[in-house]
């Protein structure tokens, strides 16, 4: 990786009466990331993305942007700039003014606040709303005032708290893609703080999972789905299912264990297991068929459907196996028979070892 | 008889029965019939009750009237003076109790509401005693004008300026603090924060604040009374010394223009604060 545009080091915050909202946390963001902060709420992730914008001062650690450590740097003197989760739009100022605010105040040139205020709203394509005031527009016009204010000071790092959360389902989807795309057009770093893993996966290029204020994994989103390092983030990143293991023996790579739910297994892994682990399998690994499936690798037992939740693309079963309850992704892939998997069914559950993973605590 | 809703009538169209709509229009006359009669018999020609045809006399004999016209000036100087300093010193102390965490902090936002509270004779003795034994009644008396109206002054910012403070503390809990991060975060100094983000917010309630500070001391009477000098007559004090020797139009007509000042000031300010310059 090349030198970092943004180096957190062992930054901690503890709040009055000793609670410490983040805790010795490090990380390294290069430029060009698009980098997301994710965990539930009170996991720390907002208080850090303030004290990298410098609304917050940090109890201990660095924070070192472009080279330069600036923990203690009062927010108008940083290179970064946030778009807040209530976007903050000044109420009495048109969306002109509210764009060309942090260059007016900077002391730009007033014709070149007027170029640059006019290719920031052009960005966000809200040139046409330009005399606006904030009141009588809606809340995702809103955001994009917000966002071209904060890219029209060029930062080298754009901070966004919950961009999201405020607009409706749909209005979200284009704006995740908007997000990205303009990401890619300006070519600055950006981090997001979301409390939602499928804004985190779907937008992030790299992404920190957050919990008590402690990073749990730093990863691609497709490294943390597949290889979540712990229980945390395995149960936080998509669902899962987590089954208790006894461990019989480990030879190498090995691991032989027992469940309740389905017997006794062998499944490779590069940790070291004592004598106890957890089996995390994804509901969409799992599959369900009326015949006993064939394969000698394949991980199987019985299984009594309990409840099929339909979500029109897939179904979610709950299926009772050695008295365990698994979640079960179906695919819906037919018209007249959807998955063809009905409640009180007895069915086979299988799935290959290789799609399971070893958690050791 | 069972209540029934006529068609196209909502659960509160009250307003259309008639006896909302009597009482509506009785609480008005109780209101403003004593207002539009001072106001009419200003253009009386007779000193009597009865209507005797119109004129502009009374209005002409007023403003020749040598100690209406002192004294009505007074009470715009005073009123001007004390509008604009306890407007600063108001939103002042409301930006400190609003942004400011101190010791004793409660104590001393219920001190401030006190000239609110406390009857004006008792502050209107407080501060004759306060002028005169500081020495200040002697000391203003034979200044030229208008320094020979600070005594007046002085307290009328004492009895103002708490109101402002209410005023725009109210608003200021209304402010939603990410705009003065974004400000800050934008590039702005606290400085420019505090004009450019802060003070437009404050703005509808300095204006209601100043409105409010202006007629409190125009319309003074009781602090006025106690804490003015014998050349330092302001309007109010005034009418009510004519009014000691009898009735006169002249009052009815300087009166009107009081009044007129008065709505002035308000519809301005209305103006001032009219929607798109509010915001939220």
């Amino acid at each position: 990786m090349t030198e970092p545009i943004i180096s957190i080091r062992n930054i901690t915050k503890e709040f009055a009466g000793g609670v410490k909202a983040v805790d010795n946390v490090s990380i390294d963001i290069a430029q060009n990331e698009f980098f997301a902060l994710l965990g539930p709420s009170g996991c720390g992730k907002t208080t850090l993305l303030r004290m990298i914008s410098g609304l917050e001062t940090p109890t201990s650690g660095q924070i070192v942007i472009g080279g330069q450590d600036m923990a203690f740097t009062p927010p108008n003197l940083r290179p970064t700039n946030m778009v807040f989760q209530s976007y903050a739009v000044f109420p009495h100022m048109t969306v002109e003014q509210n764009v060309g605010y942090g260059l007016k105040v900077t002391g730009v040139p007033a014709d070149e606040i007027k170029t640059r205020v006019a290719d920031a709203l052009e960005m966000v394509k809200l040139s046409y709303l330009a005399a606006r005031k904030p009141d009588q527009m809606s809340g995702g016009q809103r955001q994009r005032v917000a966002l071209a204010r904060a890219l029209v000071k060029r930062p080298k790092v754009l901070l966004l708290d919950e961009p999201l959360s405020a607009l409706d389902a749909k209005l979200r989807d284009d704006m995740r893609m908007e997000l990205t795309r303009l990401q890619e057009t300006v070519g600055i770093t950006f981090i997001i703080v979301t409390h939602d893993q499928d804004e985190a996966l779907s937008m992030a290029s790299r992404i920190a999972v957050m919990d008590k204020g402690a990073v749990a994994q730093i990863a691609t989103p497709a490294e943390l789905y597949e290889h979540p390092n712990n229980k945390f983030v395995a149960d936080f990143i998509g669902k899962v299912n987590l089954l208790d293991a006894a461990v019989i023996s480990q030879k190498g790579k090995t691991v032989t264990c027992d469940t309740k739910a389905v017997g006794k297994f062998a499944i490779d892994t590069d940790k070291s297991a004592s004598s106890s682990a957890t089996i995390a399998i994804r509901p969409e690994k799992l599959k369900l068929s009326a015949a006993e499936p064939k394969g000698a690798r394949l991980v199987k037992a019985k299984a009594a459907v309990k409840d099929v939740a339909y979500y029109g693309n897939t179904s979610n079963v709950i299926a009772d196996v050695g008295g365990q309850e698994l979640e079960i992704n179906v695919q819906n892939d037919s018209r007249t028979e959807g998955s063809g998997v009905e409640r009180g069914q007895k069915l086979w559950v299988s799935f290959d070892p290789n799609d399971a993973l070893v958690l050791t605590e | 008889m069972s209540a029934q809703l006529k068609p196209g009538m909502g659960p509160l169209d009250y307003a259309r029965r008639p006896w909302i709509i009597a009482l509506f229009v009785l609480s008005l006359i109780f209101l403003y019939a004593p207002i539009v009669s001072l106001v009419v018999f200003s253009f009386n020609i007779d000193k009597t009750g009865v209507w005797h045809g119109f004129t502009w006399m009374n209005y002409v004999k007023a403003w020749n009237n040598a100690d209406i016209f002192a004294a009505l000036s007074n009470s715009l100087m005073i009123a001007f003076m004390s509008t604009i300093f306890s407007t600063i010193f108001g939103a002042m102390t409301a930006l400190t109790l609003w942004r400011f965490r101190f010791p004793f902090k409660n104590a001393y936002e219920g001190f401030v509401a006190l000239p609110i509270v406390v009857p004006e004779i008792c502050m209107g003795i407080s501060l004759l005693m306060f002028f005169t034994y500081t020495g200040m009644m002697e000391a203003t008396r034979d200044l030229p004008f208008p320094l020979n109206l600070s005594n007046i002054i002085f307290a009328h910012i004492a009895f103002s300026f708490p109101f402002v403070t209410v005023v725009v503390r109210a608003r200021l809990h209304g402010f939603n603090r990410q705009l003065e991060e974004a400000s800050k975060d934008l590039g702005a100094t606290e400085f420019q924060t505090f004009l450019h983000v802060i003070v437009p917010f404050m703005l509808p309630a300095l204006v209601a604040g100043a409105l409010l500070a202006f007629t409190l001391s125009l319309d003074d009477f009781v602090i006025t009374f106690f804490s003015s000098g014998p050349n330092t007559t302001t309007f109010p004090v005034k009418i009510y010394g004519m009014v000691k020797r009898g009735v006169d139009m002249q009052i009815n007509a300087a009166s009107t223009v009081l009044i007129v000042i008065t709505l002035a000031a308000t519809l301005i300010a209305m103006k001032l604060q009219g929607p798109g310059k509010t915001g939220h």
